[in-house]
């Protein structure tokens, strides 16, 4: 049990006192009921930290679920759209989970540990879906979240620092990769994982081993420039890299109060993460169904004229709105302003030439800009470093 | 090619039923039940040597005339007996009797004979609009294609029909509870008791649960089915059991005793087969199943072939009963105090007030079994001599309420339940013990494990509205077809529900008919 020190109502972290002292801002935001930093010290440089030396974000809010037994993989298979046999032990496959109805409840991670062990992180608490996902399994859930420390190092260097940290030959580790090593002589585990689009790990210890870790990672990395990274760095590189982000750009099904508001997978661009072949999983038969009829959205990553982020806009084609934007962004790198949108069906084609309506202020005078944007194919940073293994030196 | 076009699960009376229609049609089917004897719950035990008795349903009162006829019953062997009476048996041996539409004795007044007549009209009102829903699938409310809105539009026509005082009622009256349209009709305590038992009978409620407004016109429905009224089949209930199986034996229909489905098999996403107990598989188009919705998706599918969702349903699916059954073999006929033997043929029932059926409800909650109990009482061996070695009789009798599991276990408490229930029934008929030859004492586990009905409910599932017409059992398998492909459900656990009916067999045989899902 992890409590506050300060009796607030918000949980802390197991590397919150290494966060605090780091947090010059005491900028604090509540991520799913833990105090976390929206920002340590300014976040563009903690953004370039991700994108040139090393970030680190402490993931420990994320939830984590243990799922061991004879139908692990049976039921795993049942829960999410993906095929989860495919994944082979030591690997990482990024998953979707639906509700009968085709809604997507939440997205997350699979960690395949073993033949019949699993870890899956999710965005959201899921304990009541996952217990009622075991019916007619053999399958045992545990949740781990307050189990397990975890930090996202993220960056060019990361590869680096870890090796220096003691990961030694994890410049082999490929993509989505699961590798085991020891810290102060308790495991340690890291998955070439991340939230960035960049090369980049994420690092699992026991609460117990959370400050240490903190301390020695930033003592290997103070040649490599590594910094702490708050939640809108975080968010910037995301969208740069086109990673959705629940509550965001999709509403969990289960808290969808208003009937149409909850989006599929088809609705959000993740047909790939949907296997029709397998027999059965949670919403086939609706998503069957949707795919049949078509879908009533389509997810599209816009590229904006001008500098403005279109946040919350209205997308029109024509004088017609066709959709709202969930997520935008100037990003700094590919240096171009980037939005995710939910179009209405027919519109949002890859190509399509729609208009964005930006409301934008500058001293309590508001300018409403009617912003010309096209459907792109895909997030335009993707370096070659996020996929390249051995991972490159920096 | 596979062996079957359809394959029942369960020789029950609406497994054999869908089976002899299906078959009628032109389809092979195979009907498979693990008891040796066709009927399910329509069934004939030996109680003791030479005495025979219905050992779950007792009395015949809504099976629908329009299948007795289509299926050739009659020339198939059934026979009933003549319409029964429904005798409220008082302490005092002035008893209450419904004949029809007149009431006679325990000293009823002119207030009340009208008032039964009046609410008897009304009911009969409602029943022939519900009739419009229970010979057919029940229509779905949103994804309603034309089938489904020319039903509707018929119920909505046949509720402006009624008038506008009868709409009024039913809308106000069907969601509440039969205590109090009883009291709000009738003053005379056994009459309002005896037609509340109704309303209780094979349910987990009490006369003030919501809902009992609706189990009674659930029942009150057998006006409308069967012209004969109340009645017992000759040679016991599972003479109908046997009548069914050589009526769709006669339409082309195989029919295999003794072999229980052991699993449904599924392959890819759909049903094709199912593994019996022999270790045989048996291909098919599509599996019909007459066993409960539990039974049937959690047990012999298995609910991590369903979406979790509707696994979740399946789970939920509430199937306590508080229903038992107590079984006497008498060396003689039984002597009720102010029953003469035209009276003791009749359907004897024990149940003072409503506020003693409330009372016998009360205990079950906390899983005890209670010292005061309602009793819906048959005495067949007068009509049907065959019962019963020649002098001697049978009594069968509903028994509410008792509960699924007592804090004791059932081993423990039984003998000392059946002692408390044969006491009771002395009060009414004094020496009945001494006339013992054999007993038993049937509980809601026991039904379970000898019909395979989860929780011994006898509806297939509590009959109550979110688990009635257009939802049931749940949503996502309703109007026989299932989530899963190739898997339908044509037992009590489908609309139109319990009671020995026939109805849901005939509705599903037609639907699944008409969907081509045997083609």
């Amino acid at each position: 049990m992890i409590t506050s020190s300060r009796e607030t109502m918000l949980l802390t972290t197991p590397f919150h006192s290494r966060v605090e002292a780091m947090c010059h801002l005491n900028d604090w935001g509540n991520w799913m009921g833990y105090t976390t930093p929206n920002a340590y010290f300014d976040v563009e440089l903690e953004y370039f930290a991700i994108r040139s030396t090393t970030g680190v974000f402490d993931l420990s809010p994320m939830n984590k679920y243990r799922i061991t037994g004879p139908d692990a993989e049976a039921y795993l298979n049942r829960m999410v759209t993906r095929n989860v046999s495919k994944l082979g032990v030591n690997r990482v496959g990024y998953a979707v989970w639906c509700n009968d109805a085709g809604s997507i409840l939440d997205d997350g991670t699979i960690f395949r540990l073993g033949e019949q062990d699993f870890r899956l992180c999710s965005y959201q608490r899921a304990d009541d879906w996952l217990y009622w996902c075991t019916l007619g399994f053999d399958v045992t859930i545990t949740n781990e979240s307050e189990d397990i420390a975890g930090l996202a190092v993220q960056g060019p260097t990361s590869c680096t620092v870890l090796t220096l940290l003691g990961c030694t030959g994890l410049d082999q580790l490929k993509p989505f990769g699961i590798a085991h090593f020891t810290f102060e002589g308790a495991p340690m585990m890291v998955s070439r994982t991340g939230f960035t689009g960049d090369l980049g790990y994420e690092v699992w210890v026991a609460p117990e081993q959370a400050e240490a870790l903190w301390d020695q990672l930033f003592e290997c990395g103070r040649d490599y420039l590594i910094k702490p990274i708050g939640g809108y760095a975080l968010d910037l590189a995301r969208i740069e890299a086109g990673f959705l982000q629940a509550h965001v750009d999709f509403i969990p099904a289960e808290e969808a109060v208003r009937p149409g508001r909850t989006r599929s997978p088809l609705e959000l661009g993740l047909e790939w993460l949907v296997d029709f072949s397998k027999p059965l999983f949670n919403g086939r038969a609706a998503l069957l169904e949707e795919k049949a009829r078509g879908s009533r959205y389509r997810f599209a990553i816009l590229d904006i004229e001008g500098n403005k982020p279109a946040e919350h806009s209205f997308i029109l084609k024509g004088n017609k709105v066709v959709g709202t934007v969930t997520s935008a962004a100037w990003c700094p790198t590919v240096k171009s302003n980037l939005a995710y949108a939910l179009i209405e069906a027919p519109h949002g084609k890859v190509g399509d030439q729609l208009t964005a309506e930006i409301y934008y202020q500058r001293e309590l005078h508001w300018t409403r800009l009617m912003a010309p944007c096209r459907v792109i194919d895909g997030p335009l940073f993707n370096p070659k470093r996020r996929r390249q293994t051995p991972a490159p030196p920096f | 090619m596979t062996d079957y076009d359809a394959i029942i699960v369960g020789a029950g009376h609406n497994g054999l039923v869908c089976g002899a229609y299906l078959a009628k049609a032109g389809k092979r089917v195979l009907v498979v039940d693990g008891r040796d004897q066709p009927g399910g719950c329509a069934s004939t035990r030996e109680l003791a040597a030479g005495f025979r008795i219905s050992d779950c349903a007792q009395w015949l009162y809504q099976f629908d005339d329009l299948i007795v006829g289509e299926l050739g019953l009659q020339a198939a062997g059934l026979t009933v007996g003549r319409r029964k009476q429904t005798v409220a048996l008082q302490t005092d041996g002035d008893h209450l009797t419904i004949d029809g539409d007149l009431l006679r004795g325990a000293g009823i007044g002119t207030g009340d004979q009208a008032a039964y007549q009046a609410f008897r009209q009304q009911i009969d009102v409602f029943a022939k609009l519900m009739l419009k829903l229970y010979r057919g699938r029940a229509p779905k409310l949103v994804e309603a294609d034309w089938t489904d809105r020319v039903t509707l539009m018929k119920l909505g026509l046949g509720l402006k029909l009624m008038g506008k005082g009868n709409m009024q009622d039913l809308m106000r009256l069907v969601l509440i509870n039969i205590y109090d349209v009883m009291n709000e009709n009738f003053d005379h305590e056994g009459l309002k008791a005896a037609l509340a038992m109704d309303a209780i009978t094979g349910t987990n409620m009490g006369p003030r649960s919501p809902n009992t407004v609706f189990t009674y016109l659930h029942r009150a429905l057998g006006n409308q089915l069967q012209a004969g009224g109340v009645v017992q089949v000759m040679g016991g209930m599972g003479a109908l059991g046997d009548a069914l199986k050589s009526a769709a034996e006669a339409h082309g229909a195989t029919v295999r005793l003794g072999c229980r489905v052991r699993q449904i098999v599924k392959e890819g996403d759909r049903v094709c087969a199912v593994l019996l107990d022999d270790g045989s598989t048996v291909q098919t188009k599509a599996v019909v199943s007459s066993a409960d919705p539990t039974t049937t998706f959690g047990e012999l599918l298995g609910c991590q072939h369903l979406e979790t969702g509707m696994a979740r349903r399946v789970t939920q699916y509430r199937t306590r009963s508080g229903t038992a059954k107590l079984h006497l073999a008498l060396s003689g006929l039984p002597s009720f105090t102010g029953l003469d033997n035209g009276g003791l043929t009749q359907r004897l029932v024990i149940a003072p007030s409503m506020d003693a059926i409330e009372s016998a409800f009360n205990p079950m909650k906390y899983a005890e079994c209670g010292d005061r109990h309602v009793f819906d009482i048959s005495i067949p061996s007068i009509e049907d001599p065959s019962l019963a070695p020649d002098g001697q009789h049978v009594l069968t009798a509903l028994v509410h309420y008792l509960p699924y599991e007592t804090k004791a276990g059932w081993a423990a408490d039984r003998p000392q339940v059946l002692d408390g229930l044969v006491a009771q029934l002395e009060a009414y008929a004094p020496g009945l013990r001494e006339q013992i030859v054999a007993s038993e004492l049937l509980v809601p586990p026991d039904f379970e494990a000898a019909y395979g009905m989860a929780g011994g409910n006898w509806h297939h599932g509590e009959l109550s509205i979110d688990q009635a017409l257009m939802m049931r059992p749940f949503p996502g398998s309703t109007q026989y077809a299932t989530a899963v492909p190739g898997l339908f459900l044509c037992g009590a656990g489908a609309h139109p529900g319990g009671s020995l009916m026939g109805l849901p067999g005939r509705n599903a045989a037609k639907e699944i008919l008409k969907q081509g899902a045997l083609t």
